[in-house]
């Protein structure tokens, strides 16, 4: 299991677009992805889920991977977040 | 003739009959099916089905609104992919043995609700999605057909509210304009009629009744209100209206993309005048190539207070991001004379024009312009800002001011605060400073002329005396010749200049001020096409 943590700098949060995105980049991997924010808990490849978490700009946000790819989809998550949020 | 009031979504006029937008749901009755796994396989065509239909939707979206609003399309795909939703029907189909319709609907209110319990307008606003994606399946599953809706003649669609697929399946050479009960300026529709170019008002206070199907009305969008059975003066004036607005249309389309060079290939750069941060959706639409005066004083004179350090770099900031890359020039506060706060406590003056006013008072009043100053360099880091300074007669003030900005920039960098040096400029509104332009241009990056100020100092006429109006020429001689001084002294220093008085959208004198030499014109919004479209016609070979 792997986690890192991240904090949202689009203006808008993760609102409908990016939120999809992001449920498309998690569903190239096979690990199981959570987002937790505040006390409650998305899974990363579920688009309502993720929507319903309401992250804000300047929330920030931990994700847990756990999988046999998990290594792999840490690295392009990062570098998703910092590009698209 | 009745009117009825909601939120402008988008501005315009439009003329002709309501038509009544009913949904097509008939209550979903709710049953026990005989064989829920069947039934579920059921549910599952009608998703495939529904992920066709929006695939289609979305190549529609995309050749007629582009592809940022498309976008939600690919948001509604995944929704029908979603495995909660997927597995809230499926519960309710294989344990609880109900039909897939109602499966469906009521795993949207499930959903829906999740949303419009959230604090957040935007996301409350997503319920109308889980909405949409739902009604698509029910639609498949009790068999009515989708097609695109189109009426005989152009109508003004009146509803509830539209989902975006609603929307548009609706013809739009035939939606003259759309006016909701309900809906949100963040709603996909209110997005889609603003990229469609269609009036649209939403949250009317008009009560849901179908009487009104097929009364003619007059839908303004400008203002947000709707008449309903107009009288025929009203209806006349309305024409007029749209008579005028279609030939605005006209020229920004033959105009929009288009740049300011005459036909001998001379360029000039036309900015924008705004006076409220709302009014930046109106420089785009006019197509400025950027905001040559903000007047900053907007935002203290809409206040009780004074205005934070937050809440103006939130504005300046707002304003530089939206503009993306293109050059907003703020003026520092320009209070006192005519415009007067209450919280600034100033004492009565015997001759306030020409009393302590702009940069006199923040010069007085270090405390309140170094928060300006603050709010300006720290949104400076986002975009191309420039500030400038008003009112300005002496060298000595150039340097004073100068030397705060770099003061607050020293400030800034040992709070290891985010913050740029904006390019520096003043106003050129005078006499005096006019006179010693050539020294003043070596210490600043560009000048804008303030005609109007210009004018009342230098023919000593107070322009809000209506007495003096024949005294009065707005042509004087000595104003041209200011402005020639000033461009020629700012030219030999190697600076730019440009006009943001009522002048310069004065389509009479644009030849003038292109041979002159003047290298921008900032006007207001409505006024930017008509002053294109003049530069365009100019031949300066010709006399």
């Amino acid at each position: 299991m792997t986690e890192f943590t991240f904090t949202v700098k689009d203006s808008s949060g993760i609102h409908a677009r990016p939120a999809g995105l992001l449920v498309k980049e998690a569903g190239k991997y096979s690990s199981d992805i959570k987002i937790l924010h505040n006390s409650k808990q998305a899974d990363a490849k579920r688009i309502f889920s993720v929507m319903g978490l309401g992250v804000k700009c300047g929330d920030s946000i931990k994700l847990v991977i756990n999988g046999e790819d998990e290594n792999l989809a840490k690295k392009e998550l990062m570098e998703f977040l910092s590009q698209n949020l | 003739m009745k009117s009825y009031h909601g939120k402008s979504v988008y501005g315009g006029i439009a003329i002709g009959k309501i038509r009544f937008w009913k949904k097509s749901d008939a209550d979903i009755a709710c049953y026990r099916v005989k064989n829920p796994d069947e039934e579920f396989i059921r549910f599952e065509k009608a998703l495939s089905e529904a992920k066709n239909q929006i695939d289609n939707l979305k190549e529609k979206a995309l050749n007629e609104v582009g592809e940022e609003n498309a976008e939600i399309f690919e948001i509604h795909k995944l929704m029908l992919e979603d495995k909660d939703y997927i597995e809230s029907v499926e519960n309710i189909i294989c344990n609880q043995g109900i039909n897939a319709e109602y499966a469906v609907s009521a795993t949207a209110e499930t959903f829906a609700a999740m949303f419009s319990g959230m604090d957040d307008h935007y996301m409350q606003a997503r319920a109308v999605d889980v909405r949409d994606i739902s009604d698509r399946i029910v639609d498949i599953l009790s068999k009515k057909s989708e097609s695109i809706v189109s009426y005989n003649e152009p109508v003004i669609i009146v509803a509830e509210d539209l989902t975006p697929s609603e929307a548009l399946q609706l013809d739009k050479s035939k939606i003259l304009a759309f006016v909701t009960f309900k809906g949100s300026l963040n709603s996909h529709t209110a997005i889609l009629a603003r990229t469609m170019n269609i009036p649209a008002i939403i949250g009317v206070d008009l009560i849901s009744n179908e009487d009104i199907d097929g009364n003619l009305a007059v839908v303004d969008g400008f203002s947000g209100t709707i008449y309903i059975e107009p009288d025929e003066e009203f209806l006349k004036k309305s024409y007029q209206c749209l008579k005028e607005e279609l030939e605005k249309k006209e020229l920004l389309e033959t105009l929009k993309g288009k740049e300011n060079t005459t036909l001998d290939g001379k360029k000039i750069e036309l900015f924008a005048n705004i006076g409220n941060i709302k009014d930046v959706s109106l420089v785009i639409e006019n197509d400025a190539n950027g905001i040559g005066l903000f007047r900053s004083e907007f935002i203290f004179l809409e206040k009780n207070t004074f205005p934070s350090e937050e809440e103006q770099f939130a504005i300046y900031k707002n304003a530089v991001e939206t503009m993306a890359g293109k050059k907003v020039i703020i003026r520092t506060l320009d209070i006192g004379a005519d415009k007067k706060v209450d919280y600034f406590k100033l004492e009565q003056e015997e001759n306030p024009a020409l009393g302590l006013r702009a940069i006199r008072l923040c010069i007085k009043r270090p405390e309140i312009f170094k928060t300006q100053l603050r709010a300006l360099l720290r949104a400076s880091f986002y975009g191309n800002l420039s500030i400038m300074f008003p009112m300005i007669t002496s060298l000595k003030e150039v340097c004073d001011v100068k030397r705060m900005v770099y003061q607050t920039a020293a400030e800034l960098e040992s709070q290891n605060i985010n913050y740029k040096i904006p390019e520096m400029g003043i106003m050129i509104e005078t006499p005096a400073a006019v006179m010693i332009s050539d020294e003043l241009a070596k210490e600043v990056d560009f000048f804008s002329i303030g005609t109007n100020d210009l004018s009342q100092y230098s023919m000593a006429i107070d322009r809000q005396n209506e007495e003096l109006d024949e005294f009065f020429d707005p042509y004087h001689k000595a104003i041209i010749r200011m402005i020639d001084i000033t461009t020629q002294n700012a030219h030999k220093a190697g600076i730019w200049v440009g006009i943001c008085g009522e002048l310069a959208a004065d389509t009479d004198l644009t030849q003038t001020f292109l041979s002159i030499g003047v290298d921008e014109l900032s006007v207001s919004p409505s006024r930017l096409l008509p002053v294109r479209k003049k530069i365009r016609e100019i031949d300066l070979r010709k006399k």
